[in-house]
């Protein structure tokens, strides 16, 4: 048994350390990607902008996209729902109204990163720091998911909790690959360039995939294989079909432990169709861009029914 | 003002419950205690263990600081407050249910009836109402200050929502990581056990219609609130859900909470929602950390609600100085605990005396609570007697004045060693079925040299407070 609200602050907390841990590695990827090319920087850090999905609330604070223009809303403008502060308030609010459903470790974890991130986000970032803040970044949510996993029982609440983590993972995946997907398409004219293998390496290193990526194709890399990967990979913890995978367990337990299947366990099954492995190149026939842009529907469709599902509000 | 110190009061050396500790103090590096102290401030702030100050935007969450000297009261002693407080709460609950029922002491002439019928915290809606089991309040934190080796005066009766007790836990949770060593050595009585206690009390209360074992939670009014973080605690303690009013629906003549699954019943509401916002349907209209309906519930007794609605009539600073007179008219003998002597505003003579004595004295509002709005006269300026008195005379029925007590001091570490500060205790007292006190309590401290305010809002902290198992 457990209240609506539990199960709505449950996951929104997740999301939003989710979001927190995403939002990081879309930085470090834009970092790395302004270190090693120098002449269109601003190009890069535009389309990280794009990448975190905040594109219009940037324009309104800021005129131009350089690394300390973006690293600083993306990372400490409370002004921006997702920035690393924002998300961080936001997921350590809800941790603390459904605090009774944590474990203590859990809930230790997440005050400590609230408290770790404000401390180091109090000021404007210096540059040469931010590598080792962004690292700090990303310890913290993993020493969170690590308390998280190895103390909380596997319940309803556990469940609600994993929805929200996989739904906004699939998410940020599905949304990076998007912004970057022309580089992806073989038809476009400068494919092949040295030019596309940093854009290629920038993909995989902000869903942190360069190197497991080389662990399963071992070749250069290739953009069917990648935009493969990332979608379809049933063990790639970040591709849209592992997280489906997760997605549906949870629902399925719910659905168990309930005794009922409601319109979300629909929508699931739909999306998981679209997932099969092996159909890359119908996924690149349907035209990729239109893939994704109908798989971000469907997972926010799913995210609703979950709510209205199980009366969060 | 010489204040007896519970540690070595003046000229007698070292009192008995103290020998103890004093022995492990003074084999103890004065540098691995202050790293102690910092180990302490830790452990708090990584557990959340937080309050709100209302009024302060900035630093909204704050640590009520914790002094890592105990406050030792001997099991004798403690034998000797229990009796007086379970006579206190016996009498309490008596004159709740006579003052919403028949009304004797009022017949009798013992308070006079005004004090009833224009008092804001006297619930009309209330009259005729008797709660499952006859308790109206369950929970109670009484205030106790000390002024000599056996002189201990009841301060104030907090018989609506007291706070406070999760403090009292964690503060012997980190005493016990601290120092564990010293509690093989001192034989304290625990206190961990305070929300079983609390879970089987609310239980025990239940109204006839819960089905099987009754359906507690509590009940906050959001995450906002100073004592959220108590909220919670409890609320995990017990093993019951944290609910808030938008969780909560009547549902066939039931309070029931909204879960993943549908609506389910709750019997015993241990509400930490002050009665004004509790239904907006009977009190204030607009709010909306309550539930609509509840009242009516209520009255149909299908819920416990823990305190019950209008017990504010009990703890009010003006009832407070006619305590004597209650407890012995419900309990046919003398108070055990002592009243402090209380000038009651209202009376013309009483606020005569005042004025004139404003320096001398500690002027509190009525309604008031937390020690805000309050006058502490031989610590006030000018200034702000003059500006206390110009608010006196305008509302005088608005306060009730008391001596500068020498309330009992007991050592805190300070960075020059050991230095005694005021305390008061407020011990916690449920009642269902039976009364049952926790060896223990809250002791609040101020910890600026000389305050008499210890209240957190005001920059008191807490210590631990052993009884001992003598």
């Amino acid at each position: 048994m457990l209240l609506g609200r539990t199960a709505n602050g449950l996951y929104w907390m997740t999301r939003y350390i989710e979001r927190v841990e995403n939002m990081a590695r879309i930085v470090d990827a834009g970092l790395r990607l302004a270190l090693t090319r120098t002449d269109s920087s601003a190009d890069e850090w535009a389309s990280v902008v794009l990448s975190a999905g905040v594109e219009q609330a940037f324009r309104e604070r800021h005129d131009e996209y350089t690394a300390d223009t973006v690293s600083d809303f993306l990372l400490r403008d409370v002004t921006n729902p997702s920035s690393v502060l924002s998300s961080i308030e936001t997921a350590r609010s809800n941790a603390r109204m459904v605090r009774t459903a944590l474990t203590r470790e859990t809930w230790e974890s997440i005050n400590e990163a609230w408290m770790t991130c404000r401390r180091m986000l109090a000021s404007p970032i210096d540059q040469r720091e931010l590598p080792k803040i962004l690292d700090a970044i990303k310890r913290e949510t993993a020493l969170i998911r690590g308390a998280f996993h190895g103390t909380m029982l596997r319940n309803e609440i556990f469940d609600f909790a994993q929805l929200g983590i996989y739904v906004e993972r699939a998410d940020n995946t599905a949304r990076i690959l998007d912004v970057k997907y022309y580089v992806l398409l073989p038809s476009i004219s400068w494919v092949g360039s040295s030019l596309d293998n940093y854009q290629w390496e920038s993909i995989l290193r902000s869903v942190s995939a360069h190197r497991s990526y080389r662990w399963v194709y071992e070749a250069d890399y290739k953009p069917t294989n990648i935009a493969d990967f990332l979608i379809l990979n049933r063990r790639m913890p970040r591709s849209l079909a592992y997280c489906y995978q997760m997605i549906a367990e949870s629902l399925a337990y719910l659905a168990e432990d309930y005794g009922e299947r409601h319109a979300c366990h629909g929508t699931l099954e739909e999306i998981r169709g679209r997932l099969k492995p092996g159909s890359i190149t119908s996924i690149f026939d349907v035209g990729l861009h239109e893939f994704l842009r109908d798989f971000i529907r469907s997972n926010n469709r799913l995210g609703n029914e979950v709510a209205e599902n199980y009366r969060f509000f | 003002m010489v204040a007896f110190d519970e540690m070595r009061p003046q000229g007698n050396g070292l009192r008995h419950p103290y020998s103890g500790y004093d022995g492990w103090f003074q084999s103890q590096d004065p540098a691995r205690l202050t790293e102690k102290m910092q180990d302490a401030e830790r452990v708090f702030r990584r557990t959340g263990i937080t309050f709100a100050v209302y009024g302060e935007q900035e630093a909204a969450e704050r640590l009520i600081p914790f002094d890592i000297v105990p406050r030792i009261i001997s099991g004798a002693e403690w034998r000797r407050l229990t009796q007086g407080i379970e006579q206190r709460v016996q009498a309490l609950n008596a004159f709740l249910d006579d003052i919403y029922h028949r009304q004797e002491i009022l017949r009798a002439g013992r308070i006079p009836r005004e004090l009833i019928a224009g008092n804001a915290a006297f619930l009309p809606e209330m009259i005729g109402v008797r709660p499952p089991a006859g308790v109206y309040t369950h929970i109670i934190g009484v205030d106790i200050v000390r002024t000599a080796e056996n002189e201990f005066f009841v301060l104030e009766d907090n018989a609506r929502t007291p706070s406070g007790v999760s403090y009292m836990i964690e503060n012997r949770e980190t005493m016990m990581q601290l120092f564990p060593e010293l509690f093989q050595m001192v034989k304290v009585r625990p206190v961990e056990n305070y929300p079983q206690l609390l879970r089987q009390s609310l239980s025990a209360v239940a109204p006839r219609s819960a089905n099987g074992a009754p359906t507690v939670a509590v009940l906050t009014p959001g995450s906002y609130n100073s004592a959220y973080f108590e909220h919670a605690f409890l609320a995990d303690q017990m093993g019951v859900e944290l609910v808030e009013g938008h969780d909560l629906r009547v549902v066939d003549g039931h309070v029931a909470m909204r879960t993943t699954q549908g609506y389910k019943q709750i019997d015993v509401l241990y509400r930490r929602v002050d009665d004004d916002y509790l239904d907006p349907l009977t009190f204030n209209p607009d709010s909306a950390l309550g539930v609509p309906g509840i009242m009516d519930v209520f009255r149909a007794g299908n819920i416990t609600i823990a305190n019950a609605p209008g017990t504010g009539i009990a703890d009010d600073k003006a009832i407070y100085s006619y305590m004597p007179e209650i407890v012995e008219f419900y309990t046919g003998r003398k108070a055990i605990l002592g009243n402090i002597p209380t000038w009651r505003c209202s009376e013309p003579d009483s606020l005569k005396y005042v004025l004139e004595h404003l320096d001398e004295l500690v002027v509190k509002e009525v309604h008031g609570s937390g020690g805000y709005g309050m006058l502490v006269g031989p610590t006030a300026s000018k200034k702000e007697c003059e500006a206390f008195a110009a608010k006196l005379k305008a509302k005088p029925s608005n306060y009730i004045a008391q001596p500068t007590l020498a309330l009992s001091t007991c050592p805190i570490l300070t960075e020059k060693g050991l230095a005694p500060r005021h305390v008061d205790l407020r011990p916690f007292v449920l009642v269902s079925d039976r009364i049952r006190i926790v060896p223990g309590g809250l002791t609040r401290v101020a910890l600026k040299e000389g305050s008499l305010v210890v209240n957190s809002s005001q920059g008191g902290g807490t210590k631990d407070t052993w009884v001992l198992d003598d």
